[in-house]
């Protein structure tokens, strides 16, 4: 028999009787102001946080706050005016030098602060991660409260990858001191518009 | 990595400076802290707990149909599917699939898994480099030492310790210490690993039967910069990981950083589910102990297991002997209740290392009754005869005086028994009890004597 | 209501005077206590060394000694657990059955059966309350800081019954001491460390006692104390509850 057959087996044998699975839709989080929520989230776990309002704000903020001399991708072509646009057949590995990655979020968490990306919305996979910074537009409307909300979101959507992104990159690993910038982006700013 | 020392005896080498021993307790107690801040501040807290216990409950019952269902969505992912009984196995699947591509060089973030079937070593052997993307565990690695906590596998070192490998190993200036430029270093230097390295492997945190992805979970986005920037990716997950359906995810990660750091949620939380245009994916499943562990209804709720290291934080034993003591890869409350399953004559000492206070089966987020089975692995060793000769002489002595009131005897001198014969009591300056502490005065009439005399007056 | 006093091994050696509080603290309550003279031990030392299997003859001991009283009650958390949670008998499991029900620890039955609202006692002294770790997580005793649960403590709801008394506080609320049976000699130097910093929570607030229901976490502490020579004090519960109404 092979691997596959004699753990099949095994467990088979082994495994207790069936038991049910629980109820989950006992979880609901009522949320007053889940903008103000989400807000406070966010920077609590080293995230910046902008209230933009809308895209032009948005444009306004990154020229402002970034160095255009650097590189800045983004995967919306309606930010193509401050930042080139990310090119889907370009090496992975060409996107060492991104100084920042403007990126739309699907839609974003109170409870923890995280955005919720698709492959589709990142360009390249790689690209939330391997940028020196990480800029995510978050519409208001778009906030749901909890994990269980998120993922009736997401449902039965299809997708090759996505991810939870809940602040910079971070380590305490050293004496349990906190440091922003691990392997990943060394800052997060989420901007909402309404 | 294996010591033939035990516990007791690493433990009180660690107790020796007990300047860090204060360190290390005062480290983990501050994230025991921040966890149940993170506890109380989340609504229906205990209720997630029992609905994730309750869904672990399920995947145990289920785990061979949810097995199945999980490796044909995998299949239908276009992800190659493994399946290894121990970790010789496992290790020569990894070796294989690197061996056909011609892949000398790997990067790996962490992976208890793998930790656990020394995989590193494995390929090394066989001309392999294997380097760890977590900065503890690259740490640990540098310095050729298993990780002391699952979560925060370096939790054990100073700063200083920590310059000075660095110093030996990236060259760093001489006693630089500071941890935000360590870590910048270690992050120009992982860089380039992660750029140039074909092939990564990632462990799994949770594996859905329903889709077929798996989740995989980290603060410092290694597993992310391995994965993305590879030809080749390899997950290791043992057969336990595996959940039902995608929105049970939200049970696990609403828990899942709150219990092990008293973070909302890990910074990544990424869900693979196909390989990218040109890239390959490979997952093995791994048994390696755990279809032993499902055939013994007193320990096989361990596989509820989610690796939070929550039991670590809060065991005061864990935190005054450090997680090296426990000379398993998984160390703390639930590296003693796993270990024995694996190799019960070399692990005999770990159910013991614990003063059963109860606490890590409070913070457990799967609510694995971890102290009962501590107490349950006690009579499991020593029914089979793991336990050493004297101690049982001694236990069956005692078993026999406290059967009989007449050998006790609670008045006269044979009442005396018990500073002979308790070990905590015997009253001899080479008994344990005597190196730091004394006993009170026993030389007063016991209650017994005390109620013959004036009980029977009130 | 007729209750059997059990008074594990080592109390009756070690601590008689908490026997006697204990043993005057209900009769002043007015119940109806005797002692079973030929009780011996709850078989603890020899169940958590994994010696289960051998405690068979004392646990058919001690439910000849006790089955025939309303209720056991014993001033030790651990001993009372012990019983609760592994007492059986191959010859007589119904009776074992029944003593699992029937037996309190000191502090619990105080507040459960007798639900006592009032106590003429006096200890104008700083006292710190030591949770014993199968008092609380066993017994339920008070509320353990691991859960997200409503706060109470039984102990702490006794004490405050006493005049003069002034409980003192704790940064670790419910921290083990270390005892842990065995593994006080087994584990000597964990035991000891954790021995140690516990009372150096206590002695940071200002305690000038240390109290618990259970002797055995107190016998421990009290060991480190005499070797340092240390003013603090160690007292069990019962002694501070049956303490005299007048005398400072």
């Amino acid at each position: 028999m092979s691997s596959r057959e004699n753990i099949l087996a095994a467990v088979k044998k082994n495994q207790p009787p069936l038991t049910a699975l629980p109820d989950i839709s006992i979880f609901k989080v009522h949320e007053e102001d889940i903008v103000k929520k989400y807000s406070e989230m966010f920077a609590s776990i080293g995230g910046l946080l902008v209230s933009a309002g809308s895209l032009e704000n948005v444009k306004e903020q990154i020229r402002m706050n970034f160095d255009q001399g650097k590189r800045i991708l983004t995967t919306l072509p309606s930010l193509s005016d401050v930042a080139e646009l990310s090119d889907p057949e370009a090496d992975p590995h060409s996107l060492l030098d991104v100084e920042l990655a403007i990126i739309e979020a699907r839609f974003a968490v109170a409870e923890n602060g995280a955005v919720w990306l698709t492959e589709d919305v990142m360009g390249h996979r790689v690209l939330p991660y391997i940028a020196q910074h990480l800029a995510v537009i978050v519409p208001e409307n778009s906030i749901v409260s909890t994990m269980h909300d998120a993922y009736a979101n997401i449902a039965s959507e299809d997708y090759g990858f996505g991810g939870f992104i809940g602040g910079p990159s971070k380590t305490a690993d050293i004496e349990q001191a906190l440091v922003l910038g691990a392997h990943g982006p060394l800052s997060m700013t989420v901007y909402l518009i309404k | 990595m294996k010591s033939t020392l035990d516990h007791a005896t690493l433990a009180e080498e660690f107790n020796k400076d007990e300047e860090r021993v204060d360190w290390h307790d005062g480290a983990l107690w501050w994230i025991r802290q921040k966890r149940d801040r993170s506890a109380n501040q989340t609504p229906q807290w205990e209720e997630l707990r029992e609905a994730a216990s309750a869904i672990k409950s399920n995947v145990i019952s289920n785990l061979h149909d949810y097995l199945i269902q999980f490796e044909e969505n995998l299949k239908k992912n276009g992800v190659k599917v493994y399946w290894a009984t121990d970790a010789e196995e496992h290790n020569q699947i990894v070796y294989s699939i690197l061996k056909e591509k011609e892949i000398k060089q790997m990067v790996k973030s962490k992976s208890m898994l793998t930790e656990e079937c020394q995989l590193n070593e494995y390929l090394e052997d066989r001309g392999i480099e294997v380097i760890n993307s977590d900065l503890g565990e690259y740490i640990q690695q540098i310095d050729n030492e298993p990780p002391s906590h699952i979560v925060l596998p370096c939790i054990h070192k100073r700063k200083e310790e920590i310059g000075e490998l660095f110093h030996e190993h990236l060259g760093t200036e001489k006693g630089l210490s500071d941890p935000t430029l360590l870590t910048r270093v270690a992050r120009k230097h992982l860089s380039n690993v992660f750029l140039t390295r074909r092939a990564a492997l990632t462990g799994v945190n949770f594996a859905v039967a329903e889709t077929g992805e798996y989740v995989v979970c980290t603060n410092e986005g290694n597993a992310d910069m391995g994965a993305h920037l590879s030809e080749v990716q390899i997950a290791s997950m043992g057969l336990e990981k595996i959940i039902p359906e995608r929105k049970h995810l939200g049970v696990f990660l609403r828990l899942l950083a709150r219990s092990a750091i008293g973070q909302p949620i890990t910074i990544y939380s990424s869900h693979y589910k196909k390989p990218r245009a040109g890239q390959e994916m490979h997952l093995i499943l791994v048994d390696k102990g755990r279809s032993d562990l499902l055939a013994r209804p007193d320990f096989r709720d361990s596989l509820k297991c989610i690796k939070c290291g929550a039991c670590m934080n809060t065991c005061p034993v864990y935190r005054k002997s450090g997680g090296l003591s426990y000379h398993n890869t998984i160390s703390g409350p639930i590296g003693a209740i796993l270990a024995p399953n694996l190799d019960m004559k070399q692990h005999a000492d770990l159910p013991f290392a614990s003063t059963l206070c109860g606490s890590c089966t409070n913070v457990c987020p799967v609510k694995i009754p971890i102290h009962e089975q501590l107490y349950k692995w006690r009579q499991e060793i020593v029914k089979l005869g793991y336990s050493a000769n004297r101690k049982t002489f001694s236990m069956k002595a005692m078993a026999l005086t406290l059967s009989s009131p007449e050998i006790y005897s609670t008045a006269g001198k044979t009442g005396r028994w018990l500073l002979n014969n308790v070990p905590f009591a015997i009253n001899n300056k080479f008994n344990p009890w005597y190196k730091q502490r004394d006993m009170p005065d026993s030389s007063q009439q016991s209650f017994g004597e005390w109620y013959a005399k004036n009980g029977s007056k009130k | 209501m007729k209750i059997g006093l059990f008074i594990p091994c080592y109390v009756n050696q070690l601590y008689p005077n908490a026997a006697i509080a204990t043993l005057e603290l209900l009769q002043k309550l007015g119940t109806d206590v005797t002692y079973p003279a030929k009780q011996t031990c709850c078989g603890q030392p020899m169940a958590n060394s994994g010696y289960e299997h051998l405690s068979q003859s004392c646990n058919d001991l001690f439910i000849e000694n006790f089955s025939a009283f309303d209720y056991i009650v014993a001033p030790s958390a651990s001993c009372v657990l012990h019983i609760k949670d592994h007492l059986h008998s191959h010859a007589n499991e119904a009776a074992a059955t029944e003593i699992r029900g029937k037996i309190y620890e000191l502090v619990e039955f105080l507040t459960d059966v007798l639900k006592i609202e009032k106590l003429d006692a006096n200890f104008p002294h700083k006292v710190g309350i030591h949770q014993s770790c199968h008092g609380l997580r066993g017994l339920h005793l008070a509320q353990m800081s691991e859960l997200v649960a409503p706060d109470f403590s039984k102990p702490r709801h006794l004490l405050n019954m006493v005049n003069g008394i002034e409980l003192t506080e704790l940064d670790r609320v419910d921290e083990c001491c270390g005892f842990g049976g065995l593994f006080c000699i087994a584990e000597e130097a964990v035991s000891v460390k954790m021995g140690k910093d516990r009372i150096t929570d206590h002695t940071k607030h200002g305690a000038e006692y240390i109290t618990s229901p259970d002797l055995s976490c107190l016998m421990h502490l009290e060991g480190i104390l005499l070797r340092n020579k240390s003013k603090v004090k160690i007292i069990h519960i019962a002694e501070i509850l049956n303490s005299s109404p007048t005398k400072a």
